[in-house]
């Protein structure tokens, strides 16, 4: 499409035997033209061999892929078309010094015209089309889909498998299930996204929002908050692990039973897995980091006091009363009302100990 | 003058009053308001700044400066200063500190104002990028960052690229239809004097407690209904950004509509005219938006109201429907002007009337209506009614065929010309080319799946900067070196000139360029930290931004020195047909001595015989009826020897 586009952009646009610059030549244009063709042919080569993308894992993500490189193929002969027909012209039109003559008054050609507005159309008209269709594919209701709720906060993810009534902090997947995630928020707008799925949504304080997507690849990828969320935005990482059916039957059944002591208990409770929770991963994974400095955890964040010289406010009570009421005691200096008020909630019994504990052992 | 008199005559004394008398009032109702409440405590700075520094202080120095001196005086029945003439035309560098009517030195107010904060500006990018040059916290902290980019985005975007353009618009409308001022010049004044306050402003959310607003220039609720202080700063300063916008495009809109000379029918404005126009029409219905989305904020800050808090009813997505409804038009905002300038400096270097005249103004009102159908295209990861994503899938497709008619047009124009590669001109291509490759990275975008993935990323932000940094920025380049000989009555220093353009294009692309691959493979945008995998490319990235950096340093440098010492411009350097160049440079104070008669089209380059206008004492030689579309008889004129003779200075 986009090379006849050319050849007939150029023919119209006067016959070149006219003016003396292009005289010499016998097939200006044409030569363009082969010009043009091997430039694109290469650019479109250069362009596939590029790795552009992470690894896909979804049965998406391959469709995604052959879209984007759709659009590629379609681009480069495009910009090949804009840069040659500008080289061109400063090459062979540029002004001899003393040159003060002008150009042909060509005022316009009315079929070009129509024709530079018709290519283009029917083309990205097709392109909408098959992104459409893409879309829908992409979105299809799956046979035999297993829903986990995913919910965003300030600056962690947690995910809850309805079915199962399991909660976790981690995201573990069985390889090739069809899977509908829905999404919320339980305070600002974040986005769920795994690149090698390549597929996000936001998270919307008040909305469900979903995905649908089956993972297709074994193995341990990140989930990214895409969204600006407040200050521990860049720390908000945490992992998708898609397993065997198997062994995500028996991480499930781990988690019953770690859980099941609780009886369905208060907060965010259930997840943590077998381990005890270590207070330097949740410094990181609650993303203390973003706003307080910690030389132990290596944060340097200056929005909130630093967490490693609390003097003789060093107890463990103190810093208890601290993580669930910030603004009991706000130290010189500081605003209230600036560090969210539900990590008390968020962390279960044996994360706030263990947190406070690192907290007390990290004192400098 | 005493000092008494100083301080009660219009000027910065007056201001400097003016602004400590605004937050003494502000604060004053606070205190009032909160002791008759009997709230505790009587002092809530939180407040007092909200009331007393950003809203009362910048209306006593507008007051102050004496932007409504005139006005004021009429409204209370005093008699008027009856128009002089003194607030005309500029005699010392002191007079472009004053509050002065003439559009001439508000146009070169508004560019050096709009430069000194892209500096700003474009230095917050260079801290951004020597915190990413490498994966870890090296520089600042992730809070100081997340100001950085939000500051460094909303600088640009509200006090660089929106207002310059208006400046140049500002310096080159009037005289290229052929008037002696705007419609309005105390209102463009005003309009002037709005930006620094909200400038200012902007800078000074560093300074307030917690920081600068961080939460991008996007500021969504509800995080921007959460985060401390700084971020009022941004509220309240987008409200004196886009009055200042407003005022000025509804005097765009009067001016070229009720002031081109006579015979400058529509069909015969320079393109620039019809740019401006179009962007007025859009800055006049999209920007009201803008300041109801910071108005709802502001006031689920201040005073309790729920509009994004969905536990009381309110919608978190209607901010981002609103918010879009103005930004993405002010995309077209920040893109038709330089499609304008364009248009005059091909024409003008190519030496050719621009192919498809009457199509490059369609393709103008053309992007104004689509660019209104488009907003949603930003929200296709949001969450919002997911019917309303294909229809805006497709005309944001759609809007790539009058952007191409003007991309097509330029190049035919360029075709068979006689092409004179001076700054300007390599400005203009190297707009050409960067552009289209902003235009590609745009329909990849547009196409949803592909941005489900590419969404919040650094393709976004490899996109925004090749359609705005490559697109905009080069444009105003362009205009600024092309009309720099008639704004400054210098010449620039032209290889300057081109080593500026040429570390910039080598520069930009480098910055840039990486951002394509970051963002697909996976680095989310506005992070202060990032995967170790990404870190090769952003080294090269922030690299090529202190380069980048470094060639604004050429184009500062020719700029000064070049206005202090440069050779003396003729009227019409460039051998252009329309009305700004057919005068001395700089220009008289009122522009003509007497209101040119337009006869033809204003790109009639190889036309034998042809004129745009005719100026001083020839009207008698006009011939009758020579109005046809640019091929009227000229008189015998010769103005610069050019082979085609008939236009004069």
């Amino acid at each position: 499409m986009d090379d006849r586009e050319r050849v007939q952009t150029d023919e119209a646009k006067g016959p070149p035997e006219e003016d003396p610059r292009i005289a010499g030549q016998k097939h200006p244009v044409a030569r363009m033209i082969a010009i043009g063709m091997v430039a694109s042919v290469v650019g479109i080569a250069i362009t596939l061999l590029i790795d552009w993308f992470p690894e896909p894992a979804s049965k998406s993500a391959s469709d995604i892929d052959t879209l984007y490189d759709v659009l590629l193929i379609c681009s480069v002969p495009v910009f090949v078309l804009v840069m040659t027909i500008a080289i061109y012209s400063v090459v062979r039109f540029r002004a001899k010094p003393g040159d003060m003559g002008d150009g042909p008054p060509i005022h316009g050609n009315a079929k070009l015209e129509v024709f530079w507005v018709t290519v283009p159309f029917i083309m990205v008209t097709v392109l909408a089309i098959y992104g459409w269709y893409e879309l829908d594919n992409i979105e299809a209701k799956q046979k035999n889909e297993m829903v986990v709720n995913v919910t965003g906060q300030q600056f962690t993810w947690t995910f809850e498998y309805p079915e199962e009534k399991v909660q976790a902090k981690e995201l573990v997947l069985p390889v090739n299930r069809p899977i509908e995630f829905k999404i919320h928020s339980k305070d600002v707008i974040h986005s769920f996204w795994v690149p090698q799925f390549r597929l996000k949504s936001d998270a919307v304080p008040g909305l469900t929002t979903r995905i649908r997507l089956t993972p297709d690849r074994e193995g341990d990828y990140e989930v990214v908050c895409a969204e600006l969320c407040g200050l521990g935005h860049s720390t908000m990482r945490q992992f998708v692990h898609v397993v065997p059916a198997s062994e995500f039957q028996t991480w499930l059944s781990d988690q019953k039973k770690a859980a099941g002591g609780g009886g369905g208990g208060g907060g965010g409770g259930g997840g943590g897995g077998a381990a005890a929770p270590n207070g330097g991963d949740l410094f990181a994974s609650f993303g203390c980091g973003g706003c307080h400095t910690l030389a132990a955890a290596g944060a340097t964040a200056k929005v909130g006091p630093d967490l490693g010289k609390l003097g003789d406010k060093a107890t463990a009570d103190f810093i208890r009363e601290s993580i669930a009421d910030p603004n009991a005691d706000i130290t010189k200096g500081y605003k209230p009302d600036i560090m969210p008020k539900d990590f008390g909630d968020r962390l279960d019994k044996e994360e706030l100990d263990a947190l406070v504990k690192y907290l007390l052992e990290s004192q400098e | 003058m005493t000092f008494a008199q100083r301080l009660f005559a219009p000027g910065w004394y007056r201001a400097a009053l003016g602004t400590a008398l605004g937050f003494s009032l502000g604060m004053g109702i606070v205190v009032l308001v909160r002791s008759l409440y009997g709230w505790d405590p009587i002092l809530d700075w939180d407040a007092i700044i909200t009331v007393g520094a950003l809203i009362a202080a910048p209306l006593g120095y507008l007051i102050g400066i004496g932007c409504f001196d005139y006005w004021f005086r009429w409204a209370s029945g005093a008699p008027t200063i009856p128009e002089d003439h003194s607030g005309h035309g500029a005699y010392s560098w002191r007079d472009y500190f004053r509050v002065n009517t003439d559009h001439k030195v508000i146009g070169i107010q508004y560019i050096c104002t709009t430069f000194f904060f892209f500096v700003a500006g474009g230095l917050m990018a260079m801290l951004m990028r020597a915190e990413l040059a490498q994966p870890g916290t090296q520089f600042v902290d992730p809070n100081t960052f997340n100001g950085l980019f939000s500051v460094h985005a909303s600088l640009m975007i509200f006090l660089f690229i929106i207002p310059v353009f208006a400046g140049i618009a500002n310096y080159v409308i009037p005289l290229m239809i052929g008037a002696p001022d705007m419609a309005f010049p105390r209102l463009n004044a005003l309009s002037y004097w709005m930006l620094p306050a909200a400038g200012v402003m902007m800078l000074c959310s560093y300074f307030a407690e917690g920081g600068a607003f961080a939460t991008g220039w996007t500021a969504y609720a509800p995080l921007s209904t959460e985060t401390p202080l700084g971020q009022q700063f941004f509220t309240v300063g987008v409200q004196f950004a886009g009055a200042s916008s407003i005022a000025t495009a509804l005097n765009f809109l009067v001016t070229i509509i009720t002031m081109r000379a006579p015979g400058m029918t529509f069909w015969r404005m320079p393109l620039l005219v019809w740019a401006n126009f179009t962007t007025s029409l859009l800055v006049v219905i999209a920007t009201p938006f803008i300041a109801g989305s910071q108005f709802f904020v502001l006031l689920d800050r201040t005073i309790g109201t729920k509009f994004f808090d969905p536990a009381a009813g309110g919608d978190v997505l209607m901010y981002q429907h609103v918010f879009w409804f103005y930004s993405h038009p002010a995309v077209y905002i920040m893109m038709l002007p330089g499609f304008g300038i364009i248009s005059e400096v091909i024409s003008t270097h190519a030496r050719k009337p621009i192919f498809g005249y009457r199509m490059m103004a369609f393709s103008l009102v053309a992007i104004v209506i689509l660019g209104f159908s488009v907003w949603a295209h930003h929200m296709f990861v949001s969450g919002m009614w997911s019917w309303l994503r294909v229809p805006m899938m497709i005309t944001t497709m759609l809007i790539a065929v009058p952007t191409g008619i003007k991309i097509f047009s330029w190049l035919a124009t360029l075709w068979r010309g006689v092409l004179e590669l001076s700054t300007p001109m390599l400005f203009a291509l190297g707009f050409i080319t960067m552009f289209t490759l902003g235009g590609i990275s745009g329909i990849m975008l547009a196409a949803i799946p592909v941005d489900i993935h590419t969404s919040d990323t650094y393709f976004v932000v490899a996109h925004i900067h090749y359609v705005l940094f490559g697109g905009s920025m080069f444009t105003i380049f362009a205009g600024i070196y092309y009309w720099y000989p008639k704004m400054t009555g210098r010449m620039y220093d032209e290889r300057l000139g081109k080593l500026h353009f040429w570390m910039t294009f080598i520069g930009f692309n480098v910055t840039f360029g990486p951002m394509h691959w970051l963002g697909l493979e996976g680095m989310p945008r506005r992070v202060a930290d990032y995967a170790d995998k990404f870190a090769a490319w952003n080294l090269v990235s922030s690299i090529g931004a202190f380069f980048l950096g470094m060639a604004m340093l050429v184009f500062v440098y020719n700029f000064v020195s070049s206005w202090a010492g440069g050779p003396r411009a003729p009227g019409n350097p460039w051998r252009a047909r329309t009305l700004e160049w057919q005068v001395s440079s700089p220009p008289p104070i009122f522009n003509f001595d007497e209101i040119p008669q337009v006869v033809g089209g204003p790109y009639e380059y190889g036309v034998p015989g042809s004129v745009h206008a005719v100026l001083n004492g020839d009207r008698e030689k006009v011939p009758v009826g020579a109005d046809g579309e640019g091929h009227a008889a000229a008189p015998a004129t010769n103005g610069h020897g050019n082979g085609n003779g008939a236009h004069r200075e």
